[in-house]
């Protein structure tokens, strides 16, 4: 008895306690998920009130999207976000090593470091709204240009393709790099102090111990930070489709896979959103594969080509 | 054993945290699902003594044998629908102070369910609820719902039988709706010319204009001489350019001009014929061409895109240069009203260009309502009760559906209008509505009056060329109704 007593199995708690993880995944997740990829090969869509079909088309509303702008829409995407990442990426990591330096002793870090994550708290769409009421033709920024006399007329930012871009990559720039920066100091604070003051002590520059030591030192999370932010511009929608009114405009110039997904929810058109929906999954899951490939690297360098040299070095 | 009696409890508690969390932060639906789990309780207690007590108060119920549900669901887009009915239905005793609900003296209530028109939110909600009509619990069903002109086709539909027609209602349309506007009653109607819905508005336009400008740049602001100006596009184009020497606009954007265009297409955008193409009627193509002579002569504020955005609302105050707006009724009371920041009397009302209706709100009867004798004294007292509508016209200025009450209002002093000063616009409401001619509807006019501005904007702002907007707006109105494959354009 007492034998037995021992050898009792806790670990069945461990699955009970993350069962109400499982139901719910399976339940709100997982189901839905097959469903979209189902529906992805039928001709399925409501008309006024009545619903077409499902009828099995096969690959038919694959193709049909090849055929459509989609490719333009994800050049968009990637535009738009291009636009925001760059400053991002640069003022975060800028940023995060400043406020890491021992020596610059910045005071109220702790006060900096909550301003700059801020604007990542606001809803993108209220930010956006926001944003569309400072830049309309009669808004607060036109006033304050018009009143010093920079321009003799209102300047319509969102008449072009490029002012719209701007202000949408402008708004992600805002929201993310605080994100970005906390996440980088995290990595530079995990960098041992002592190659820091060795480098001092071979008489580094401020420049050379940035480029020489802090960037290959948090490549992983840079990276991470990288694929991450793509995944998340792949999914980019709040912020243009509140600013463009959903249109896009000027000449769908700024409308995004997401977007173009949510103009083909609007008539419930299950068939050709999944099929979309589709591809988007394809895309996000070959960089989630990255991610993973990288995360579980046990190498600080990040790469495989490191990790290998550095097994041969060992065997020698 | 405790610690399998903790561990499990545990368990437990966090299960009931995960799923709380769910519908945590959203009290409407908590209270509403607690609502309906009360409901069936009170209703063996309550509903025989109810019942008892409506057949011998109202004598036509007698004939009603079904007993009626204790809920009345109204489905709108704006408090508008809410604010009518609570105003001039008279067995409403009380309304919730958050609008949610109202009392009826009989203890039936009324739940307004109110979703906004902006990125189709309403008919989403509303189709959902429509879908599950039939297998919803009596408390939850439809039972009245409001649809504007441009989607009512998509409701009242024959083969879908989304909304009950008026007969079966216990209403005559040809007796007990004998006062209202033949062409509510038109549009109103299914395909087979049954009718489904009614109104209590009816919306001709008419042109508003501000009297300061007017008496600096003609000299008179009297709404007479005005209307000379303003009779046709073409004097119009010319009271455009006089208006642009002294620096002002005629309008505030080429939206604003559409209805007047739109409303006198010659057919509707998809025929029962051919549904799957969408033809471009050629009084649009002079919309777009006008419009961009317009916008490029400088008789619109070249600062205004489309409606209903900040820009156009600023338009309407007293800093704007813009002369004149497109409106019927409601536009007066609902976007003027409260945009204007001047004193009263800045506005006055006279003839536009060209005659036009701008949307409306019908009022459907949901098809397996549970409450058919409250819905049909709520339609009843809201679209064709002479007293009510009389109300309705002097205390909200609104155009009703109502021709002897809107027939004596242009002569009576007592329907003039605060905002515009006293004037008393009825007269050119009468006059608009006399010439209208209704363009046919379709089920698509919402999607297509929307796509076709929003590409064209490009155009007419010198982002794109001509046929780079018709194509951007084949692939727009595509996106939107996967059942059209093709738009003809007219030669």
């Amino acid at each position: 008895m007492k034998q037995k007593r021992k050898k009792v199995n806790y670990s069945k708690w461990g699955y009970i306690f993350i069962l109400p993880f499982f139901i719910s995944f399976f339940i709100f997740s997982l189901i839905p998920l097959i469903d979209t990829i189902r529906y992805s090969f039928f001709e399925y869509y409501r008309s006024g009130l009545k619903e077409i079909g499902p009828n099995f088309v096969g690959m038919e509303n694959y193709v049909s999207l090849l055929k459509s702008d989609m490719l333009k829409y994800a050049a968009n995407t990637l535009i738009l976000w291009v636009i925001g990442f760059i400053p991002q990426i640069v003022i975060a990591l800028l940023l995060a090593s400043w406020f890491v330096d021992v020596r610059l002793k910045i005071r109220g870090q702790q006060f900096f470091k909550v301003v700059i994550y801020l604007p990542n708290l606001i809803m993108a769409s209220a930010f956006a709204m926001l944003f569309f009421a400072l830049f309309s033709n009669k808004g607060p920024i036109n006033s304050i240009l018009l009143s010093i006399g920079l321009t003799k007329e209102p300047i319509d930012f969102m008449r072009s393709a490029f002012g719209t871009r701007t202000l949408v990559g402008v708004m992600n720039f805002l929201m993310w790099f605080g994100n970005s920066t906390i996440m980088l100091m995290a990595a530079i604070m995990g960098i041992s102090p002592d190659i820091f003051e060795a480098s001092e002590i071979d008489g580094c520059n401020s420049v050379q111990r940035f480029f020489r030591i802090t960037l290959p030192m948090i490549r992983p999370i840079l990276a991470y930070t990288l694929i991450t932010a793509i995944i998340g511009g792949l999914q980019m929608f709040d912020v243009p489709q509140i600013l463009t009114n959903g249109q896009g405009s000027p000449d769908r110039t700024s409308t995004t896979l997401i977007m173009f997904l949510n103009n083909h929810l609007k008539s419930k058109n299950y068939g050709m959103a999944g099929a979309l929906s589709v591809y988007l999954f394809i895309v996000s899951g070959i960089l989630c594969f990255i991610v993973y490939r990288i995360t579980n690297d046990n190498d600080d360098d990040g790469s495989k080509a490191a990790a290998r040299k550095r097994k041969k070095a060992e065997r020698r | 054993m405790k610690k399998k009696l903790v561990s499990s409890l545990l368990a437990v508690s966090m299960l009931a945290a995960a799923l709380t969390g769910c519908s945590g932060g959203n009290d409407a639906s908590n209270n509403a699902s607690n609502n309906a789990a009360d409901a069936p309780a009170s209703n063996t207690a309550d509903a025989p003594a109810d019942n008892t007590a409506d057949v011998s108060a109202d004598n036509t119920a007698a004939e009603n044998t079904a007993p009626e549900g204790q809920v009345i669901n109204i489905y709108s887009f704006n408090d508008e629908l809410r604010n009518r009915i609570t105003a001039v239905y008279p067995e409403i005793e009380s309304t919730s102070e958050d609008g949610t609900s109202s009392t009826l003296k009989d203890g039936t209530e009324i739940r307004w369910i109110i979703n906004p028109n902006q990125d189709g939110v309403y008919q989403d909600k509303l189709d959902e609820a429509l879908t599950a009509q039939m297998t919803a619990s009596d408390n939850d069903k439809v039972d009245i719902f409001a649809a504007e002109l441009d989607y009512i086709v998509k409701y009242t539909d024959a083969d879908i039988d989304a909304a009950m027609t008026l007969e079966s209602l216990g209403i005559n349309p040809d007796t007990d709706l004998a006062d209202q506007y033949d062409f509510t009653k038109t549009v109103g109607s299914d395909q087979n010319g049954v009718q489904r819905g009614t109104t209590w508005q009816a919306c001709p336009g008419v042109l508003v204009y501000r009297r300061d400008i007017a008496k600096e740049v003609f000299g008179t602001d009297d709404p007479a001489e005005i209307g000379k100006k303003t009779s046709d596009w073409e004097t119009m184009k010319a009271t455009a350019e006089e208006l642009k020497a002294k620096g002002y606009y005629a309008f505030s954007s080429y939206a604003d001009t559409f209805r007047t265009y739109s409303n006198n297409m010659a057919q509707e955008w998809v025929t029962a014929e051919d549904p799957t193409t969408v033809k471009v009627d050629q009084i649009l193509m002079d919309w777009v061409t006008d419009s961009k002579e317009w916008l490029d002569a400088g008789y619109f504020d070249p600062t205004v895109k489309g409606q209903w955005n900040s820009d156009w609302f600023t338009a309407m105050s007293s800093s704007s240069k813009v002369f004149a707006f497109l409106f019927p009724a409601w536009g007066i009371d609902t976007q003027m009203v409260p945009n204007w920041d001047g004193e009263d009397g800045a506005w006055a009302v006279t003839n536009a260009p060209l005659s036009f209706n701008w949307g409306g709100t019908f009022v459907l009867a949901a098809t397996g309502t549970d409450n058919p004798q409250h819905v049909k004294d709520i339609i009843m007292a809201l679209t064709a009760d002479k007293d009510n509508l009389t109300k309705i016209s002097k205390e909200y200025s609104e155009f009703t559906n109502a021709q002897s009450v809107m027939d004596a209002a242009a002569s009576d002093d007592a329907f003039g209008s605060a905002f515009l000063g006293g004037q008393n616009p009825y007269g050119y409401f009468s006059d608009s509505l006399a010439s209208i001619k209704m363009a046919p509807l379709s089920a698509y006019d919402q999607g297509c009056v929307e796509l076709i501005q929003n590409s064209f904007s490009d155009y007419f702002q010198g982002q794109v060329d001509f046929d780079k907007a018709k194509e951007n707006f084949e692939t727009a109105i595509k996106e939107r109704y996967p059942e059209i494959t093709e738009v003809q354009w007219p030669e």
